[in-house]
């Protein structure tokens, strides 16, 4: 039953021919099994507790929440060693707010380190591998939440979104993964890895159900300044599938097949499938243009990106010192006990991005890196900005195809030619953009994702355009394993 | 040693007074007890964020108009990045870009002289943790974590330790009287980073600046600059300035030194950069306009009408600024009606006497300005006398009691002429002896027949009336 969208769930639940019990039971079976293939999970929480059916359309459905949200009493790691015994004393925001909706919790799921990584490798508790080919990755950093939700452990779980970690899992694993507008839902309790574009946000099988969670994990919270007032707006409401006269645009540099010389078939079908799919909303009466950016401008996303997130990051992890929280390291003194738990904790990767991050905010090197960063962030916002005015969204495909076999990841990591292709995404944190991934088709047995990305505060646009091209395909609740064509 | 001159900056930190912390909602209250007024905020733990305290922003907003300072467009913080336990998030919140106030400067008085003091900035932030330090572990008490703090840096424009601690004086009262601040050192609230440097007396060059961290008294920050100058004054007389390196030092109480914590070019990179997680906000004009008409007198405003409205002289004036309790109390004494000189004289001789004496505070003194005012006004129409009166005060103080409970009519000085003349006459024609005495020349058996009246009316008898009466009876 789990494998069913939140909207059928309830209206089950409300006739009484399921019971919560009966859900979250089998919501727990099943991430014994996902977690034997995948390695999915970091906590299953066995122990939970059906509540009573409301007529909040959560109430009583299992889900799963990504381990770097703080949850009260439930062991909370972000999947670093660095905090693989740390229990907090407090729920995220967005956590509560879901309580508050009667959603029950039943795992905590497995993320590349603090969400820094987009392979799910990272892990802690080890490599996350892909319900659709075990021998695939899953992409990250929500890659345990992508996972189980496309092996229909249960309708959603919790993502964070700062480069691509929902939208892209969400495209590997044939699945809806949804960031909306920055400061929408609370931060407060979602681990940091870079605080001006980090963001909360959901994985389901269907744009409605993406919409129903947001809705509940919404709200302006005094605990975090950058939230602001979104009760007026009611996502799942407003989704009517009304799309005609809507006009948007997607980018010459990253579509058209000619910036591709030595174009693979799994790149040309991915952008036929793309094409595809604009044919369907042009069929209901959208608007599709080309519009060209200076590649130049474009091509430079990738290090902005790195030099804003690994500086505000090395920032961020200032406070895992095991000093007041997480595992104590060993050392004669307190600089030696704070430098052991940091050394034996992260992985190298991190670590990596550390001295990045470090060098970046030097005080010799801030002017050349981390603030021209900051301007050229500004420089791409404000032409999407620009365009936003005479477009409803941009429509891009995700990534250059299927998900990459993990033991051909350090190959992909080095392809130069296709670059914006997988990092595209970015520009949605660069702009705080509601940005939603689903999928559009299946190439060799694998799934596609297809990105649409509107202007700040236009969510319901977003999903509405989302709806309609959702409608016209045949991959509404698609999980892992039910090819589809 | 008088041909060097020196050259001294200040860094003033000072706590706050705040109902919360500055960016948590846990309680900004000084605490004996480790570790209560603390929330997960201030614990760092994964996942928070910062709220802003908008009590604390205004406070720092007035003093940045109060010191002239230009304050910003916009309200923005920085993190300011470094390792140590008593920084639980690795990085403390201040305003190193855009501090709330800039290039400021306050005239201030200084034995006698008056002196104009450069602001370089005024900034809000957050205190540490403090680290209690035991042989064998360190204990950390979060309670101090997150309290508003307020830091003023000024252009190194003093001259001498005189000046510097006038400065200070002038800026802790400012501080009490618009209650941004308790600002007693006592409970540590004060801390300063002096740096000082010496030059020739006629040179424009200036010499290499010492910095000693973290003095945490007036008397420490004063002896602190003089053996710093001394210091290097000597060292440069003995033709070994090289020795006077670029460094930080602290201020060792015991010996009365200076000791080098660590040389300048190992000066660590604290990676500022702007704090994400608060968005900038407007600083918009009403809002300085409102917190300008909110800022109450200062003491020194105050002084000169002290001065020349109620006619006290400097002396007094400037013990009664001293403290904000002292002013506040004062002033409400005269406004219901006392005369101020009086009021003044009471406070200065016996009340702040009394309040040393017994280590209590205005604010928990029983006699309110009210009581005072009694006080003063029935000495004032010879209702009782100046000796009463003292003894009336006292007793109100010992017994807890209103003063009209020991001015009733037993208690009262006796004023009445003809009462007096009447014992006037009783006491002389008991004492013929001594008439005739006084008359032959032994003028000072008067203060014999004073005494007697005052024996006889138990010291009630008006002085003034009973020497008049005594006076006329004996000479005619």
């Amino acid at each position: 039953m789990t494998e069913l969208s939140i909207e059928k769930l309830h209206n089950l639940l409300i006739n009484g021919e399921i019971s919560s019990e009966a859900l979250i039971k089998e919501a727990i079976a099943k991430s014994y099994e996902v977690q034997k293939k995948c390695n999915a999970f970091v906590t299953i929480i066995e122990n939970a507790k059906a509540v009573e059916v409301t007529d909040n359309l959560l109430s009583g459905i299992p889900y799963g929440i990504k381990d770097n949200y703080s949850t009260k009493g439930i062991l909370s790691t972000g999947s670093s060693n660095t905090l693989k015994n740390y229990i907090p004393i407090f729920d995220a925001t967005a956590v509560e707010q879901l309580k508050k909706a009667g959603a029950v919790a039943v795992n905590k799921t497995a993320l590349d380190e603090f969400g820094m990584g987009g392979t799910g490798t990272t892990a802690h508790t080890g490599i996350i591998k892909n319900p659709w080919d075990l021998s695939r990755t899953c992409a990250g950093s929500s890659s345990g939440s992508a996972a189980a939700v496309a092996a229909g452990v249960y309708p959603y779980a919790l993502g964070s979104d700062t480069g691509d970690s929902i939208r892209k899992p969400a495209a590997f694993c044939g699945i809806v993964g949804y960031k909306p507008t920055y400061g929408m839902i609370s931060r407060y309790g979602l681990f940091p890895f870079a605080s001006s574009l980090d963001t909360c946000g959901v994985l389901t099988r269907n744009v409605k159900d993406a919409a129903i969670v947001v809705d509940a994990m919404k709200k302006q919270d005094e605990k975090d300044l950058t939230s602001w007032a979104s009760k007026d707006m009611h996502l799942y409401e407003s989704i009517n599938g009304e799309v005609k006269g809507k006009k948007l645009f997607y980018i010459k540099e990253i579509v058209d097949e000619s910036n591709y010389p030595n174009i693979s078939e799994e790149l040309k079908k991915h952008l036929q499938i793309f094409k595809e799919s604009l044919k369907k909303l042009e069929a209901q009466g959208v608007i599709i243009e080309e519009v060209s950016i200076d590649k130049e401008l474009l091509k430079t996303i990738p290090s902005v990106y790195v030099c804003i997130s690994c500086a505000e990051a090395t920032s961020n992890m200032s406070n895992l010192t095991g000093i007041a929280f997480g595992p104590r390291g060993n050392g004669e003194n307190i600089y030696e006990i704070m430098k052991n738990h940091r050394t034996v904790g992260f992985s190298p990767l991190i670590k990596r991005r550390f001295v990045i991050g470090s060098y970046i905010l030097q005080k010799e090197n801030q002017e050349r890196y981390f603030v021209n960063a900051q301007r050229v962030r500004r420089l791409i916002v404000d032409r999407m900005k620009e365009l936003f005015k005479k477009y409803d969204a941009l429509i891009l495909p995700v990534s250059k195809g299927v998900a990459p076999k993990l033991d051909e990841l350090n190959d992909e990591i080095n392809d130069e030619s296709t670059v914006l292709l997988e990092e595209h995404l970015q520009i949605g944190n660069f702009g705080g953009f509601p940005s939603i991934t689903i999928p559009n088709g299946m190439i060799n047995k694998m799934p596609v994702g297809i990105n649409i990305t509107g202007n700040c505060f236009d969510d319901i646009n977003v999903l509405n355009i989302a709806y309609a091209l959702e409608s016209q395909m045949n991959y509404k609740d698609m999980t892992a394993g039910d090819y589809r064509e | 040693m008088n041909k060097y001159k020196a050259v001294i900056g200040l860094e003033m930190h000072c706590e706050m007074k705040s109902k919360t912390k500055v960016f948590s909602n846990a309680l900004n209250n000084y605490s004996e007890i480790p570790n209560v007024n603390v929330s997960p905020i201030d614990m760092a733990f994964p996942g928070i964020l910062p709220r802003i305290n908008k009590e604390c922003v205004k406070k720092a907003l007035m003093a940045s108009i109060i010191l002239n300072c230009k304050q910003p467009e916009y309200l923005e913080f920085d993190r300011k990045n470094y390792y140590y336990p008593d920084l639980p998030k690795g990085y403390q919140i201040t305003q190193m870009h855009s501090p709330i106030g800039v290039s400021g400067k306050i005239t201030i008085d200084c034995n006698g002289y008056e002196k104009e003091v450069l602001i370089h900035d005024i900034h809000l932030e957050e205190d540490a943790a403090s680290l209690d330090h035991y042989d064998d572990a360190t204990l950390i008490d979060y309670n101090r974590c997150g309290v508003p703090l307020l830091e003023l840096v000024t252009e190194p424009c003093f001259s001498n330790a005189d000046e510097a601690i006038a400065f200070l004086e002038t800026i802790k009262r400012i501080y009490q009287y618009c209650d941004i601040s308790e600002a007693d050192t006592r409970k540590g609230q004060i801390r300063c980073d002096v740096n000082v440097s010496i030059m020739d007396e006629n040179s424009t060059t200036l010499g290499t600046k010492v910095e000693m961290k973290n003095v945490n008294s007036f008397s420490n920050i004063y002896d602190c600059i003089n053996y710093e100058i001394k210091r290097q004054s000597e060292l440069k007389a003995s033709g070994r300035y090289d020795e006077v390196i670029q460094e930080t030092r602290r201020y060792d109480e015991e010996s009365g030194t200076t000791i080098r914590m660590r040389e300048k070019v190992e000066a660590i990179d604290y990676k500022y950069f702007i704090e994400p997680n608060i968005p900038k906000y407007k600083i918009n004009k009403d809002w300085l306009e409102k917190i300008k008409l909110a800022i109450p007198m200062l003491p020194k405003e105050r002084k000169e009408k002290y001065i020349n409205e109620y006619k006290l002289s400097e002396y007094d004036a400037n013990i009664i600024i001293k403290e904000k309790d002292y002013a506040d109390y004062f002033e409400e004494t005269v406004q219901i009606g006392a005369d101020a000189k009086s009021a003044a004289n009471w406070l200065i001789v016996n009340i702040i006497g009394y309040l040393s004496k017994n280590d209590e505070t205005l604010k928990d003194f029983y006699l309110k300005p009210q009581m005072l005012q009694e006080i003063i006004s029935a000495q004032n129409s010879g209702q009782i006398s100046s000796k009463q009166a003292k003894e009336i005060f006292i007793k109100c103080l010992e017994e807890k009691k209103h003063p009209k409970e020991f001015m009733n009519k037993e208690n009262a000085q006796i004023s009445d002429k003809d009462k007096i003349s009447e014992i006037i006459t009783v006491i002389l024609e008991n004492n013929p002896e001594q008439i005739t005495a006084y008359k032959n020349g032994k003028t000072n058996l008067f203060d014999y027949f004073v005494g007697q009246v005052m024996k006889e009316t138990k010291g009630k008898a008006n002085p003034v009336i009973t020497k008049e009466i005594l006076k006329n009876k004996l000479d005619n």
